[in-house]
């Protein structure tokens, strides 16, 4: 993975030092909270319902385990013993205190981490791939790329202040694992005719209150171009992404009122201009210097065949289930990418204790992983596992409750925090989440269930994804009681596609309910081998509808 | 108390609103009173500045950039980061080498980003240390972003020094 060269240690180390200034500032006064805000913001201090959240980066959703042990030892002594992985691939801290948080901060640097432009309206922590470099048939590793934008969106001078936030997010497989085309800018690494790996640019997605799919801005835009192609995007969003009303500032409205052909033609024009400066092409050294950090694993070669992986899961069930559901092909033989849930039943999805990483750190020296992962649907990923070691993998997963076989199931639920701590949410997400997975705990009833993705936003704006999910669930407030409203058939994978309301919302305890007339009627209609998904696509809203308010 | 080149300055230039009378000396009319009295003012023969809201295109300055003496930029709110990109634009496509000034609703946190997009002068609403200036400009050493300051950037230092970054372990 990436190392921090002396000058990204140093830029680290200086912003760290320049927020304690601004805490300073905060606490005497001299800042009022109007004025500190976007300076807490541009390093990931939010204030929600009962204290501070701190939004730490994780680029890319990659971690080492001395990074791993690090977030364990401030969960530990700055906030309540766990944090919070997020869909953004991030962690957040619900507890922190404001006079800690420079403290945090310096610890942070201490393993090359920061909490830089995790909110505010700046470009954001970028997400890729969490199976980049293990993941069969990839163009090439996504992160090299995340790691070179990472750098020109850090601290940039004329982007700093934009209408809105701005996510931007690479992948490199035709595989989406990263909801590719929910962010404002969705890069896609391709190949043209002659060979050559340059990347097809997106613009204009996001979830909220008018959530939209991204649309293609440049079929092509070769690598040397990529950040001058960026900047282009940026500058025709700064100067005309609208400011006087918060719901339409993301340059998804922008782009869906001039239309894609004119953002096309307004970037074609700053892009133009910015090439021929030349200032921004990328140089070859320095792609080749950062793609050394993301050079492939010095893997051995391995037979395809693994009679002890055979036959631990002919003797052992819930290995053989976890497997089924948790491991995944990796690109060499004798390997195997597998997904740490952090979805056991009846807890807060994407939560995970100090102890639980201080585990996984020990865990990944033992079997010599030098990376875990962090997925958008609030899992881990250790991706180079021998497929050989998988059971004893497991082994130790199963003490420290992250060996729960659900991935993809319909207990691997995306939530948000919803009311229980955000203070932007009307509804609480996280009980509900807890419910329907204990009401959905059985295995074999999962297992027959098949893929199923349930995602669960507290608010409209989002954060849980509930517009991509097969069944998207969306809490309310009705009359000041929380309501929850299901979409059905969204997909936040390569088949993306924003799911619909289907009718009346319903209270707390209808919810659960509602999400099992509707797995019913599914399972009434469904053909052999059709998903969720499939069955939805094929017989559309109304046999759901009728099933659902028939009563 | 206006801040030039980091440095404290004195202001020889006077406002003046759109119906008001000009002063003698230098002075700086909105952007509309120009378009419409272009001739006038810039006959007068006295250093002349052009004040921009946000969200006003400099483009139409550009055929009298080499008799404006100043160009300022105004800021309604902090969080309106469109100065940013008019700022940018008048260093690199329009080619204006005057001065560019920052006025109305900024923080002194800003002022570095806005030093790297081509301002020059910071009028602040109130009197800050120089210290406290200095340090807002400096605290951060190095920036990974070529920029219209011409100032070297990480990637140039890393271009030329390769010895010194990490290598892949």
């Amino acid at each position: 993975m990436y190392r921090y060269d002396e000058f990204d240690a140093r830029l680290v180390r200086e912003r760290a030092e320049q927020f304690r200034g601004q805490v300073a500032r905060r606490l005497s006064g001299e800042l009022t909270e109007d004025e500190f805000k976007p300076l807490r913001l541009m390093n990931g201090l939010y204030l929600q319902l009962h204290s501070y959240m701190l939004r730490i980066a994780i680029p890319y959703g990659t971690l080492s385990a001395p990074q791993l042990r690090k977030l364990a030892f401030i969960g530990r002594n700055y906030d309540r013993g766990y944090g919070h992985f997020t869909t953004r691939q991030n962690l957040q801290l619900h507890w922190v205190k404001l006079p800690d948080v420079p403290d945090v901060l310096l610890e942070l640097a201490q393993v090359e981490m920061h909490c830089m432009q995790t909110s505010g309206n700046n470009v954001r922590n970028l997400t890729a791939d969490p199976f980049a470099g293990a993941a069969a048939g990839e163009i090439e590793d996504p992160r090299i790329l995340c790691e070179i934008v990472r750098q020109w969106s850090t601290l940039h001078p004329e982007f700093s202040f934009l209408p809105r936030k701005f996510k931007i997010c690479v992948i490199a497989s035709e595989h989406d694992r990263a909801a590719l085309l929910i962010h404002d800018i969705a890069i896609h690494a391709v190949k043209n005719e002659a060979g050559e790996i340059g990347y097809r640019v997106y613009v204009g997605g996001g979830l909220g209150r008018t959530p939209y799919l991204a649309l293609e801005a440049g079929s092509f835009v070769p690598k040397r171009d990529i950040l001058a192609f960026l900047e282009a995007v940026m500058r025709v969003y700064n100067e005309a992404g609208r400011r006087d009303n918060i719901w339409k500032a993301r340059v998804k409205i922008l782009v869906h009122q001039i239309g894609i052909e004119e953002m096309r033609r307004r970037i074609a024009k700053e892009f133009a201009e910015i090439k021929t400066s030349g200032t921004l092409e990328l140089p070859p050294e320095e792609v080749e210097r950062i793609a050394a950090y993301f050079a492939p694993s010095d893997f051995a070669t391995l037979p395809e065949e693994c009679p002890e992986f055979e036959a631990a899961k002919q003797g052992n069930r819930e290995f053989a289930a976890w497997v089924k559901t948790n491991v995944h092909p990796h690109k060499m033989p004798g390997y195997a990418i597998a997904t740490i849930s952090l979805k056991p039943i009846g807890q807060t999805p994407g939560d995970c204790s100090s102890d639980q990483m201080d585990g996984l750190a020990a865990i990944m020296d033992a079997f010599g992983q030098a990376e875990i992962r962090v997925t958008h649907e609030q899992n881990l990923v250790l991706p180079h596992m021998r497929t050989s070691e998988l059971f004893a993998l497991w082994q130790k997963l199963v003490p420290l409750d992250l060996a729960t076989a659900n991935h993809g199931l319909i207990t691997d639920i995306i939530a948000c925090p919803g009311l229980d701590y955000c203070d932007l949410a009307n509804a609480r997400s996280i009980p509900i989440a807890q419910e329907i997975a204990k009401r959905f705990a059985d295995p074999e009833r999962q297992h027959d269930l098949g893929e199923l993705k349930i995602k669960i936003s507290g608010c409209i704006n989002a954060c849980g994804h509930h517009h991509v999910g097969h069944i998207g669930i969306l809490g309310v407030d009705r009359k000041g009681l929380e309501n929850y409203q299901i979409l059905l058939g969204g997909s936040g994978a390569e088949d993306a596609s924003l799911g619909q309301i289907l009718g009346p919302g319903f209270d707390r305890e209808g919810i659960v309910d509602a999400v099992e007339n509707v797995i019913g009627t599914y399972k009434t209609l469904r053909r052999d081998g059709e998903r969720f998904l499939d069955t939805y696509r094929r017989v559309g809203a109304q046999p759901f509808k009728e099933q659902l308010y028939a009563h | 108390m206006l801040i030039r080149n980091g440095r404290l300055a004195g202001d020889e230039f006077t406002a003046v609103t759109d119906g008001e009378a000009l002063p003698e000396g230098a002075a700086i009319v909105s952007l509309k009173r120009f378009l419409v009295e272009r001739e006038t003012l810039l006959a007068r023969k006295q250093p002349l500045g052009v004040r921009l809201e946000t969200g006003e295109s400099p483009e139409a300055l550009s055929p009298d950039f080499g008799r404006l003496a100043l160009v300022v930029l105004h800021v309604p709110h902090f969080k309106d980061g469109r100065a940013f990109s008019s700022a940018r634009l008048l260093r690199t496509r329009l080619g204006y080498r005057g001065e560019i000034r920052l006025t109305g609703h900024f923080l002194i946190d800003q002022i570095a980003f806005f030093t790297r997009v081509g301002v020059d002068a910071f009028a602040f609403q109130r009197n800050i240390p120089l210290a406290e200036i200095q340090s807002a400009l400096t605290e951060i050493s190095y920036f990974y972003q070529p920029s219209v300051d011409g100032r070297v950037t990480i990637r140039d230092l890393r271009l030329r020094a390769p010895d010194h970054a990490a290598s892949p372990s």
